[in-house]
């Protein structure tokens, strides 16, 4: 095996070292305390996200550099070491609150909507807070170079006792949703049913926010003020992505969370040069975008696999039913590819695409430059026909549609007529006895479906 | 004055450039609620800015440009994307998009400076506008629009200069389009120019915008800048021309005075050099903002207590005469002031209205109690008749039960409407649901 890679062996070794976490006692400790602070955000995060309250954790975070300015200089007039967590995070939390609160306060005038209100003060507390890092600056303290560390977070400098608060903040967010998951869900989905049934929404709103500060806070020395907002919105979005029930989605989106925290950390112990804030929200980010990619139902890939489905059903269908119109009018069933190619307006080469295709499927007979519906193709160009007549005469009769315009309509919707669609346009039709004449018979349908 | 010239002149005009530009296109991202939107562009052009410079190696204006343009144009699409799959809040969309693109740029610019080149990200957050000096010499400025002189302008200066010019061109010559997106998107679709491109053709100007200002007062300090003046505006006027010309005029008078307050005001006060003017822009913006809201003669937080205060006091004027009026209905004209207390909700509220309808002339006291003079009751006789009407309408139009038309109908009487009466009294005669008779109209 060594002789296998020797190049390439350094570098592995190192990343399963940090994947398991031997990369010594600091890289362990910041891996444990970045997955924990991930699988916070994404749970909190869920819950910001579903309240479409998810940038205000981006207002609380820039609105928390003038606390921490602040308590730097309140920390460094009265003697204390201006570097201490003890005090700046505090200030943090202050600000933060008092932030939210001026949002509140902003959008209750009914002048200023939410989102203006959140921009507001996201940027005026920030510049008001850079004012105030200029004035520490151009002091002589001498403790000025650890505050812009709050701007992109320094995740490498993460002691024990940091990783146990945010351990701490975590159980705390975790008993908290779990206490009111039920009714946080409720409000979540059907805020005005909640309210009428009893919850008390704003309450829990107000949950919620202190549960956001608290993780915002706690991810400012992570990964900073301006990609704190990542740690909460991110998992939750990836997370919605996959699924539409709630607690797959709470769960997904704490793994996501989770493995974005462990995983930013253990590749910028890789990659030293790199600051590990931006690589956990970048890693984050890589998640989210396999997420769009390759989730189910909602993923880039599903909706492509569907839109071709449609599209080539719909040839399908459109096909059929020339050929069968075709051989209508002619009274022969063998129909030249070459005229049903000019029926459909497409090209030679895509007819004789789809007529391969449909002989495949066993709707049509092949030979030599002509088609013809076999029994199966017969049973299923009637159906299709039928459908398309009744709803041109639906057009007609009750939308007002003229006559030249209602065939491409038609083209379009008789797809998405289902049986019973089908009988009751039947039914309405021959009440007003506007059924179109040479409609495919409806018992010989049956009977070829038979 | 040769200092001013030198150190000041430049800055100042690149402030007050950058803070116009910004609030002219903020206009209308407020107005479409995308006012957030300023803040994920501001974020995402990062990466466009930093790998612009990789390609190029150059700090050259238009090549940042057009990265910024481009990847401006990037975010707002991933942003459609996510909220369409994703079925999400445009906020969480946005939220993913911006930190995400902006924690590329943070590493890209790692990688930057790992090729000792001069660009960090302090500078694309709070803009330093300090260093836009304008390195004259004194022989230059006795010709001051000299060739010359003028080539030492920083560039940064003409980048906003340019971008300004162009978003007062888009405003003025696009005002009517961007006003019809802005407040109706179908209408506009419908009327023929589509309302998501004038979207994209926004967020490509806030993308323009951003990366013009981001030297002079910052990425975050953009949105600042983008928001407030608009938003400043709305609390005086509901006309859009007004609006924007009024944010005109903030944005003007918000980067004068920050300058002012961070380049001469802050050593004046004894701080050590200046403070960051970026930052003081945003704050004078804040503070401006906030003074809007509570003082703003009509939509201000003062103004509003003062009209509900008004109403509250019109309400309780009324309820007095139209109480006097039941009571000489029922045979006892003279109503105690205790009872009032009682009907009125309280002997405070009842003893200020008596004193007010005493000095109107509208009740006069009688003994230990009040009642009303041919003024008050012409008055009392118009409340009666609105409650009574409200009533009738209430049963006969709204189907109401006739138990349950007298409380809504004690809040309607109250409201001023141009005809006076929501209904005409019933052709069967002037009696209400309760079989009360209806007072005639004032007139009659």
């Amino acid at each position: 095996m060594t002789a296998l890679a020797p190049i390439a062996d350094a570098p592995w070794r190192e990343l399963f070292d940090a994947l398991t976490l031997q990369r010594g006692y600091t890289a362990t400790v910041v891996t444990l305390g970045t997955t924990v602070l991930g699988a916070a955000g994404g749970l909190v995060g869920s819950f910001a996200m579903l309240r479409k309250r998810a940038l205000m954790a981006d207002t609380l975070a820039h609105a928390s550099l003038p606390g921490v300015a602040a308590a730097f200089l309140v920390a460094v007039a009265l003697g204390a070491s201006g570097k201490s967590l003890a005090i700046l995070l505090p200030g943090a939390a202050i600000t933060g609150v008092l932030g939210v609160l001026l949002v509140h306060a902003l959008t209750r005038t009914g002048r200023i909507r939410p989102d203006a209100a959140m921009a507001v003060v996201l940027s005026v507390m920030f510049g008001l807070g850079i004012v105030l890092l200029s004035v520490i600056q151009k002091s002589d303290s001498g403790q000025q170079a650890g505050l812009s560390t709050f701007i992109y977070g320094q995740t490498a400098a993460m002691s024990r006792s940091d990783v146990l608060v945010i351990a701490i903040a975590a159980g705390v967010a975790a008993v908290l949703i779990g206490l009111v998951l039920k009714e946080l869900a409720y409000a979540s989905f059907d805020q005005s049913h909640a309210r009428v049934t009893g919850i008390p929404v704003d309450r829990l709103d107000l949950l919620l926010m202190a549960l956001v500060v608290l993780v915002t806070v706690v991810a400012l020395q992570a990964v900073g003020l301006v990609l704190a907002v990542a740690i909460l919105v991110i998992p939750p979005v990836s997370a919605r992505l996959w699924t539409n029930r709630l607690r797959r989605m709470l769960a997904l989106s704490v793994l996501f969370g989770a493995l974005g925290g462990y995983g930013g950390s253990v590749a910028s112990t890789v990659l030293e040069r790199l600051p590990a804030g931006s690589v956990i929200v970048l890693v984050s980010g890589c998640i989210f975008a396999m997420s769009l990619i390759l989730a189910p139902n909602r993923g880039l890939v599903a909706a492509a696999c569907r839109s071709a489905r449609l599209r080539f059903e719909m040839a399908r269908d459109h096909t059929l039913r020339a050929i069968y119109e075709l051989a209508d009018r002619a009274g022969d069933p063998w129909v030249p590819a070459a005229s049903l190619a000019t029926q459909r307006g497409a090209s030679p080469g895509r007819t004789r695409t789809l007529a391969r295709v449909l002989a495949f499927t066993g709707h049509v007979e092949r030979h030599a430059d002509r088609v013809r519906l076999t029994d199966r193709g017969t049973a299923e160009a009637r159906r299709v026909t039928r459908n398309h007549r009744l709803w041109e005469q639906y057009l007609l009769t009750y939308a007002d549609v003229a006559p030249s315009h209602v065939d491409i309509s038609a083209d379009h919707a008789e797809h998405a007529l289902g049986a019973d669609i089908v009988d009751l346009l039947e039914h309405a039709l021959a009440s007003r006895g506007a059924l179109p004449e040479r409609l495919p018979d409806h018992t010989e349908l049956e009977g070829a479906d038979a | 004055m040769a200092t001013f010239l030198r150190v000041d002149m430049v800055p100042l005009f690149a402030a007050l450039a950058a803070a116009l530009a910004c609030a002219l296109v903020g206009n209308f991202l407020v107005l479409r609620r995308e006012s957030m939107l300023g803040d994920a562009i501001s974020h995402s052009v990062l990466p466009g800015i930093v790998a612009a410079f990789l390609v190029t190696g150059s700090r050259a204006g238009l090549p940042m440009f057009v990265g910024a343009g481009i990847a401006g144009i990037v975010a707002v699409l991933l942003v459609e994307l996510v909220r369409r799959l994703g079925r999400v809040e445009p906020g969480a969309a946005m939220g993913v998009v911006f930190s995400v693109m902006f924690a590329g740029g943070v590493v890209l610019m790692e990688r930057a400076a790992a090729r000792h080149v001069d660009l960090d990200a302090d500078c694309v957050l709070y803009g330093q506008l300090e260093t836009l000096v304008w390195p004259v010499t004194d022989e230059h400025l006795r010709t001051p629009l000299s060739a010359d002189a003028l080539a030492l302008i920083p560039p940064e200066l003409w980048m906003l200069l340019g971008s300004l010019g162009l978003v007062a061109a888009v405003v003025v010559l696009c005002f009517k389009e961007l006003r019809v997106a802005s407040f109706d998107p179908q209408l506009a679709t419908s009327l023929g120019f589509s309302s998501r491109l004038i979207g994209h053709a926004l967020a490509v100007l806030v993308a323009i915008v951003t990366v013009a200002s981001f030297k002079a007062v910052g990425s975050i300090l953009v949105v600042a800048m983008l928001v407030c003046p608009a938003a400043t505006a709305r609390m005086f006027t509901d006309r859009l021309h007004t609006q924007v010309l009024m944010s005109a005029v903030g944005a003007v008078v918000i980067a004068g005075v920050a300058y002012a307050a961070g380049a001469f005001g802050a050593p004046a006060v004894g701080l050590s050099g200046s403070v960051n003017i970026a930052g003081a822009m945003a704050s004078v913006a804040g503070v401006i903002l906030a003074g809007a809201v509570v003082a703003s003669p009509t939509h201000g937080v003062i103004a509003r207590a003062r009209r509900r205060r008004a109403l509250a006091t019109r309400v309780a004027d009324e309820d007095l005469l139209g109480t006097l009026f039941r009571a000489e209905e029922l045979g006892t004209p003279v109503v105690a002031m205790e009872q009032l207390a009682a009907l009125l909700g309280g002997a405070d509220r009842s003893a200020r209205a008596v004193q007010r309808a005493t000095a109107a002339g509208l009740v006069a006291r009688e003994g230990p109690g009040v009642m009303l003079t041919t003024l008050g009751r012409d008055r009392g006789a118009a409340m009666i008749r609105s409650h009574r009407l409200w009533e009738t309408y209430l049963v006969e139009r709204a189907g109401m039960r006739p138990d349950h038309v007298h409380d809504p109908a004690e809040l309607l009487e109250h409201a001023r409407t141009p005809t006076g009466a929501p209904i005409d009294p019933p052709a069967s005669g002037p009696i209400d649901p309760h079989g009360h008779p209806i007072p005639g109209s004032g007139s009659a």
